[in-house]
């Protein structure tokens, strides 16, 4: 027994420090003061500094929350309606195709669907003028599009486990099938939606590969600045952003969490 | 009565109509718009393809479409190696996560309930955070000036750096570092659901514990086990990211060609054919994870 | 007309059928129920009596036949416009609202007045004791509490008739007696129809006023929960309320209510019917335990077995024995102390006569 306690551990520390040792480095490194990122000189917090100046940066981080705010949200609201008619919708025409529709996105490479839904935009607009060019408005297209299947799935599943007598219950008490989702489900969903909205967002905040398909001149995100940073090599400046961006996330992931967790009981 | 009778139904129609509509205009015809742009040749000018139809002799447009993209993939050698470089690399990389996630999902589940949730959180967490960040925090560490290198060579160990980063070891351990939670998460739901009384039967019937773990908790937890090799084989696949920033020029994937053939030579109709064929490739095993993982309510 | 609105029943299913793909679950019922009743719709898991409820509630959509609710035809009216309110087995009760908010939500479907609402939110509670249990979630509440919330929530709406699907079948044994007798007393003081479901026989008399018997979709019999005990149309429906000692045979002579039986090897055996058979037609004497009674010496003619006491157990207030008859059958005695001290206090083992009167005994066709 305690042979395998120990194994169990091992296997444990191993695999967590596999996890966040890199993310940890990466963090120590941001505050290395030497421009040769990999020579430890003192800590400061000089890239933080200019990171702040960084013109470019500031934009495209604005540029990326505005697209993932607007993706998430509606990513969220078609999520939830594509839920809704897999779980609780009667049978209807099409809706095996429904299904593997929904689910394509999870599956297709991304180098694919940034290909597709790149050559889909470049006859929209040659064919009907729209859109006239390409940027922020296609990349929320192409980001809603794979956002809204991360969001059904989250969505659909804590459906599942919703007991329907809940909106049979409602409907016995007077509340047509619209008023039972304003006052019964999407209530209950409310934890669900609120995380496939943190999901859908965190997505489309990552997203470099689709991001480059679909973009047009003077669009650029900020996982695009940064990728193309990267591709020439380790830099001071964007270890500092990285630091900020994980910070960030695992703070609101936690709060999330916590969250989430107390209004279950 | 009849008003609102009018209104569920319209707003039934929303909920199907709306999302499927979206679905059919920005998933099913890109898909059918690259099959199609594949079949034609490059050109200069925009779009920087030719037609599929053109106007022929007589009154009806003339179909253009060749497969000349296709042959050009299966008779190149780039293509060809491309490909099968892609599917070696995803394999390998996804057992490799499958040795490293077992114990790992094993151990959470055999811990009590009460550690497993934030346990569980742990490794969910950095799947969570920028996939590109977690990429490029490599970089730092398998640099010929990064970590490892600096630290062995101030030990002793080596004189010379070694070649960490730009090569095939780098890509491994990326993919491996980015899905080790898909290979995780499915074979703990499945750990998870075990009856541990099976491994005290199978005690009492004389298996000792490595037989046990071998005849009983391992058949058991295939399900979980292929659900994950697919989980992480389907993305690794296409991985275009993770051989950019840590594979060599000589690490051939797919979805490299891809990008390049579509950036920097700007022949569409050859990229599109190798996402077509990319498709074809992830399909298989997408259908095959979609039968592992089909829950019992969908069944019915 | 007055007169004729309490005349009409508060409940009429007319030929109603139901399928779900190859099951058969609900096969041309026809029942009236009256105003002011405690009906059961009682039978064993799968005969169709939950899905009646819930097409009475209109959950379901019948696929023939007609439900109509005090004469207005609502077959086709959907759940949210039917003047009933369910009370689900599970309770169903909102986990996001409170109990308060739970029991306001028909009333806001309703759209009355916030006062008005405060006021028989307030009293629905208070009628169900949970007057300082309003602001908990439900989550908070222990099973009893429960389902007194789903009973508040159901009557504050103050529906002509609540239907209650296995009320008592989440509580446990002690909370569900007392739960029985509150409820019946409930539905006295509010006057109006309940309509139960319940696969427990003993809940089903000791609430019921009338019980629909279902087997495999179909009502085998109606009637008071003494009527179904006493006069059972069949083997099943006999079996189904408590023990019955059949006899098999066939009938030889019927006069009136009194029917002679030649049951084999037994001889003839003598019992009542209220009709309906007709010499020739296999049949059997159904006796009751406690209509059966022992006696270490053969007394009387009719009905009289010999038999031998296999086993004997003392419960309490009586005495059950155990009989086996010459040819193998068994049979179940009930018998009070007085009536064992009388048969002589036969020990197991012992040869004794075993004997049923035949007012008490019934004659059963199907």
């Amino acid at each position: 027994m305690r042979r395998r306690s120990g194994l169990a551990i091992t296997a444990l520390a191993f695999g967590y420090a596999f996890l966040y040792v890199p993310i940890a480095i990466l963090i120590v490194y941001s505050f290395n003061d030497s421009r040769l990122v990999t020579v430890w000189s003192h800590v400061s917090t000089r890239w933080y500094g200019e990171l702040l100046h960084n013109a470019q940066i500031g934009d495209a981080f604005f540029l990326s929350l505005r697209i993932a705010a607007v993706s998430a949200s509606a990513s969220v609201m078609l999520g939830t309606l594509a839920a809704l008619a897999m779980r609780r919708g009667r049978r209807f025409a099409g809706r095996s195709a429904f299904e593997v529709l929904v689910m394509m996105p999870l599956i297709l490479p991304e180098v694919l669907t940034g290909l597709s839904l790149l050559l889909l935009f470049v006859l929209l607009g040659n064919f009907f003028g729209w859109p006239s060019e390409r940027g922020a408005t296609t990349i929320t297209l192409a980001h809603i599009t794979f956002g809204m299947a991360y969001a059904t799935i989250v969505i659909r599943a804590r459906l599942s486990e919703l007991d329907p007598l809940l909106e049979e219950a409602a409907a016995d008490l007077g509340a047509t099938p619209v008023r039972t989702f304003w006052r019964v489900t999407l209530p209950l969903l409310m934890p669900a939606v609120l995380a496939a909205w943190l999901l859908a967002f965190t997505l489309s905040l990552d997203d470099v590969v689709i991001a480059s398909f679909v973009t047009g001149p003077g669009a650029s995100t900020l996982p695009i600045v940064i990728f193309s940073s990267v591709r020439l090599g380790v830099s001071p400046q964007i270890n500092a952003l990285a630091t900020l961006l994980v910070c960030a996330v695992a703070l609101i992931v936690g709060v999330a969490t916590l969250t989430l967790a107390r209004a279950k009981k | 009565m009849k008003a609102a009778g009018r209104l569920t139904v319209r707003a039934r129609g929303l909920v199907v109509g709306l999302p499927f509509g979206w679905l059919v205009l920005f998933v099913l015809l890109p898909s059918l718009i690259v099959f199609a742009i594949s079949l034609v040749e490059p050109r200069l000018g925009a779009p920087p393809f030719t037609p599929l139809f053109s106007h022929g002799s007589g009154a009806l447009p003339r179909f253009d479409g060749k497969l000349d993209n296709y042959l050009l993939i299966f008779s190149d050698s780039l293509y060809v190696a491309a490909f099968l470089s892609s599917i070696r690399i995803a394999v390998s990389a996804a057992l490799i996560t499958l040795v490293l996630a077992y114990p790992m999902a094993y151990a959470i589940a055999r811990t009590g309930p009460r550690w497993r949730t934030p346990l569980l959180m742990l490794v969910v967490l950095p799947f969570w955070t920028s996939f590109l960040i977690r990429v490029y925090a490599w970089t730092g560490i398998l640099n010929s000036n990064g970590l490892v290198n600096n630290a062995l060579r101030h030990l002793g160990v080596i004189a010379e750096p070694l070649p960490l980063l730009h090569n095939e070891f780098a890509v491994y351990l990326g993919i491996v570092y980015s899905y080790l939670p898909f290979m995780v998460l499915p074979i703990y739901a499945v750990l998870e659901r075990l009856d541990w009384k099976l491994l005290e039967a199978a005690a009492d019937l004389g298996a000792p514990p490595w037989r046990a773990f071998l005849r009983v908790t391992l058949p058991l937890s295939l399900p979980g086990i292929v659900a994950g090799l697919l989980l992480v084989f389907i993305p690794a696949v296409g991985e275009f990211i993770i051989p950019e920033l840590l594979g060599g020029p000589g690490t051939l994937m797919i979805g490299r060609v891809l990008w390049t053939e579509f950036f920097s030579n700007h022949d569409w109709p050859l990229a599109s054919a190798l996402a077509i064929v990319l498709l074809v490739l992830v399909l298989t095993p997408a259908i095959a994870l979609a039968r592992v993982t089909r829950r019992p309510e969908d069944a019915a | 007309m007055a007169a004729d609105a309490a005349a009409m029943p508060a409940i009429a299913v007319a030929g109603v059928s139901k399928r779900f793909g190859e099951v058969r679950a609900v096969d041309s019922v026809t029942l009236e129920i009256a105003r002011g009743e405690f009906f059961c719709l009682l039978g064993a898991s799968g005969s169709g009596k939950t899905t009646l409820l819930r097409m009475i509630a209109g959950f379901e959509q019948p696929d023939r036949g007609r439900i109509s609710i005090d004469g207005e035809d609502v077959t086709a009216a959907p759940p949210y416009r039917r003047p009933v309110n369910m009370m689900f087995q599970s309770y169903a009760l909102f986990p996001h609202l409170t109990v308060a908010r739970n029991v306001a939500f028909g009333l806001e479907e309703e759209g009355r007045p916030k006062a008005e609402i405060r006021t028989r939110v307030a009293a629905a509670l208070d009628l169900l004791d949970m007057g300082g249990l309003g602001g908990r979630k439900p989550h908070q509440l222990s099973g009893g509490q429960s389902q007194r919330a789903a009973l508040a929530r159901a009557l504050v709406k103050e529906p002509k008739i609540l239907l209650l699907d296995e009320p008592l079948a989440a509580l446990d044994k002690r909370l569900r007696e007392r739960a029985q007798g509150e409820l019946v007393a409930l539905r006295k003081r509010l006057g109006i129809t309940f309509v139960m479901v319940t696969h427990d026989q003993e809940e089903a008399m000791g609430m019921a006023s009338r019980i629909a018997l279902m087997r495999d979709g179909a009502v085998l019999q109606v009637g008071s929960p003494r009527d179904l005990y006493e006069n059972p149309v069949s083997r099943y429906a006999a079996e189904f309320f408590g023990t019955a000692n059949l006899f098999e045979g066939r009938v030889v002579r019927v006069n009136g209510p009194h029917v002679s039986v030649e049951c084999d090897t037994l001889g003839t055996l003598q019992a009542s019917c209220a009709g309906g058979v007709s010499p020739g037609s296999a049949a059997a004497v159904m006796a009751r335990p406690e209509h059966v009674t022992l006696s270490r010496a053969p007394a009387g003619e009719t009905n009289m077995l010999p038999a031998r006491l296999d086993s004997l157990s003392f419960l309490g207030s009586f005495y059950a024995g155990e009989v086996v008859l010459a040819q193998g059958q068994r049979v179940s005695a009930r018998l009070s102390p007085a009536e064992y001290a009388a048969a002589g206090a036969p020990n197991a083992g012992e040869e004794v006569s075993l004997s049923f009167s035949p007012q008490a005994a019934r004659v059963l066709t199907r």
